[in-house]
């Protein structure tokens, strides 16, 4: 069964050839089996599952099923849940249980989805290979040697591994994007605000959006079907009508304009990796779409740019974390300044406490004009590139990582060059437009993902773009030997 | 740009946030990086550019001033590291 995507799934528990109970606790069983090795889950939720799974069979069996009925999932450990514990990677949250349940957990549970538990991250979202999380960092199915990427690398090196059919995942920097190419599955962030944030820890709030990480652009469809939509708890959650992303999945690509920016082909990008974007690019060719370079000149601002507006947003977002009304607190503090600085000294990691500084530094007296609102000058600038190209092209395409998965340590002691593994993701956040990872083939025996970015709201041009390739080729079918049989 | 050992002390301070001693000077040689490598922002002219807040630059909703929460306090209190009758307790402030 864990062989089966989510629509074939579907597809199975509607012709009752096994019941959610069963899909679930086979889903358990390998969670495991071979979590163990992998730890891409910080909290597994087998009786949660099981009663959701046993709803869910009463549900289908009464003709009431959804598309995501009785479907196993597993939540990225960013969303809050009621009554089990939402620590979001960090030792100041291991203790926390959230009053109440995220935006995109209500909308799971409405739909009849199964929560298999709490899936592995960096730190609060911060970090590109999973090394920053206080539960540990995970593997990656392919080759434990190497990263998942980040930061949503539980959720990746899950769904890779086959643990999970789907997973959600948040990206601010190229979080769901990254670790999908490092783990050959299939993501999406959509458009800022079109999924809603509430409930969902925040990072930096400009930039951070929820997005489903799956096999397959059909599953994410199912999931983003599910997850997108208006909630007025969330103030920039936009109010616009939700398409139907399944039905928009088949549709011809003839005519289909692709840009290729010659700002994502530069030095620094893996020559193997480029092969394989222009092999996919030729497949895309053959579905009869046409190609053009594009130019995006700015794209070289977006890495500084990003490292001034997310850490300012975090170290804006972090300070309620004050070790007075949730959170971890200090052992005997002897006045409220201990009480504050201890107790965030305590429960904080490197990277997070790297980010607070560098945000409190740029918003602090006499230092915000020359960096945030610099930055976010050249946030237009970088947004503005993207509009002049989309008057050109319907899609870009590019790189999702200049690099395959690296190895343990390669980059946590250089800051910059962690950061630089997000080069080609970073602007879509900047700009706030959608963008996905679908792998297109491996170099050195690891997962490759391929970048497509689309105009605002352009998820369903996206998914269709993508589930095109993907009928046509076999690359996100392929599993990891050993782990996944 | 580069940020001296009682620089990263005093914005550690401005976040309420403890640094031990032995590791100010590694904070030091990292944020001096960063903003080393962020500096490259301060090459570009964007005197005529208005700057971004929202990426669709959409304008805050406003809603009817109508009371939609209730009062949920003992159950935000149940993950309160201490509290007393209602109330979240921390060192004694006033003398």
């Amino acid at each position: 069964m864990h062989r089966k995507t989510i629509a074939e799934l579907a597809a199975g528990l509607e012709r009752k050839e096994f019941s959610s109970v069963e899909l679930t606790q086979a889903h358990l069983a390998r969670i495991e089996r071979l979590d163990p090795a992998l730890n891409s889950f910080i909290t597994v939720t087998p009786e949660i599952a099981l009663a959701q799974a046993g709803a869910a069979d009463e549900r289908i069996a009464k003709g009431e099923a959804g598309p995501l009925t009785g479907i196993p999932i597993a939540q990225k450990d960013i969303f809050c849940t009621k009554s089990v514990r939402t620590s979001c990677g960090s030792r100041m949250l291991d203790n926390f249980i959230a009053p109440y349940d995220a935006c995109v957990v209500e909308r799971f549970n409405a739909a009849g989805a199964v929560m298999l538990g709490k899936l592995n991250m960096d730190e609060f979202a911060m970090g590109s290979s999973n090394e920053t999380s206080y539960y540990g960092p995970v593997k990656n199915p392919w080759n434990t040697g190497t990263v998942p990427g980040g930061s949503s690398g539980g959720s990746a090196a899950a769904v890779a591994a086959r643990l999970t059919p789907g997973a959600t995942g948040t990206d601010t920097g190229g979080s769901i994007r990254q670790p999908a190419a490092f783990c050959g599955i299939t993501g999406i962030k959509p458009t800022y605000g079109r999924i809603s944030r509430w409930g969902m820890i925040a990072f930096a709030s400009s930039l951070d959006q929820a997005g489903p990480m799956a096999r397959t652009a059909e599953d994410c469809a199912i999931m983003l079907q599910a997850m997108a939509g208006f909630d007025e708890r969330d103030s920039t959650c936009v109010d616009r009508p939700v398409p139907d992303y399944r039905a928009a999945l088949g549709n011809s690509l003839e005519g289909l304009r692709i840009g290729l920016p010659a700002e994502f082909f530069g030095a620094g990008l893996d020559p193997a990796i480029a092969g394989l974007i222009q092999d996919a690019v030729d497949e895309y060719r053959k579905l009869g779409a046409t190609v053009k370079e594009v130019s995006l000149p700015n794209m070289h601002l977006s890495a500084p740019a990003y490292y001034v507006v997310a850490p300012a947003e975090c170290s804006s977002n972090l300070a309620r974390f004050d070790g007075v009304r949730f959170g971890h607190r200090c052992e005997s503090p002897s006045d409220l300044a201990d009480l504050y600085t201890r107790s965030r000294g305590e429960g904080f990691g490197a990277e997070v406490k790297r980010r607070i500084l560098i945000g409190t530094y740029a918003l602090s007296a006499g230092y915000y004009d020359a960096y945030y609102l610099k930055a976010q000058k050249i946030r237009r600038l970088i947004s503005e590139d993207f509009r002049r190209a989309f008057e050109e092209v319907d899609v870009i395409m590019g790189p999702t990582a200049p690099s395959v998965a690296f190895e343990f340590g390669a980059k946590s002691a250089d800051p910059i060059a962690m950061y630089l593994s997000d080069i080609y993701t970073i602007a879509v956040n900047l700009a706030g437009l959608p963008g996905m990872s679908i792998p297109v083939g491996f170099a050195n025996g690891l997962p490759v993902g391929m970048q497509i970015i689309g105009g605002y709201f352009s998820e369903d041009r996206l998914l269709n773009v993508a589930h095109r390739y993907q009928q046509a080729t076999d690359w996100h079918a392929r599993a990891p030997a050993g782990i996944a049989d | 740009m580069s940020l001296s050992a009682a620089e990263v002390n005093k914005i550690a301070w401005l976040a309420r946030l403890a640094i031990d001693d032995d590791k100010v000077e590694a904070y030091a040689r990292d944020l001096s990086q960063i903003l080393g490598f962020v500096e490259q922002l301060g090459s570009v002219d964007t005197s005529r550019v208005a700057p971004m807040a929202h990426p669709l630059d959409e304008a805050q909703r406003l809603r009817p001033d109508t009371v939609t929460e209730t009062d949920q306090r003992a159950l935000f209190q149940t993950h309160a590291p201490l509290v007393e009758a209602g109330l979240y307790l921390v060192p004694k402030v006033i003398e």
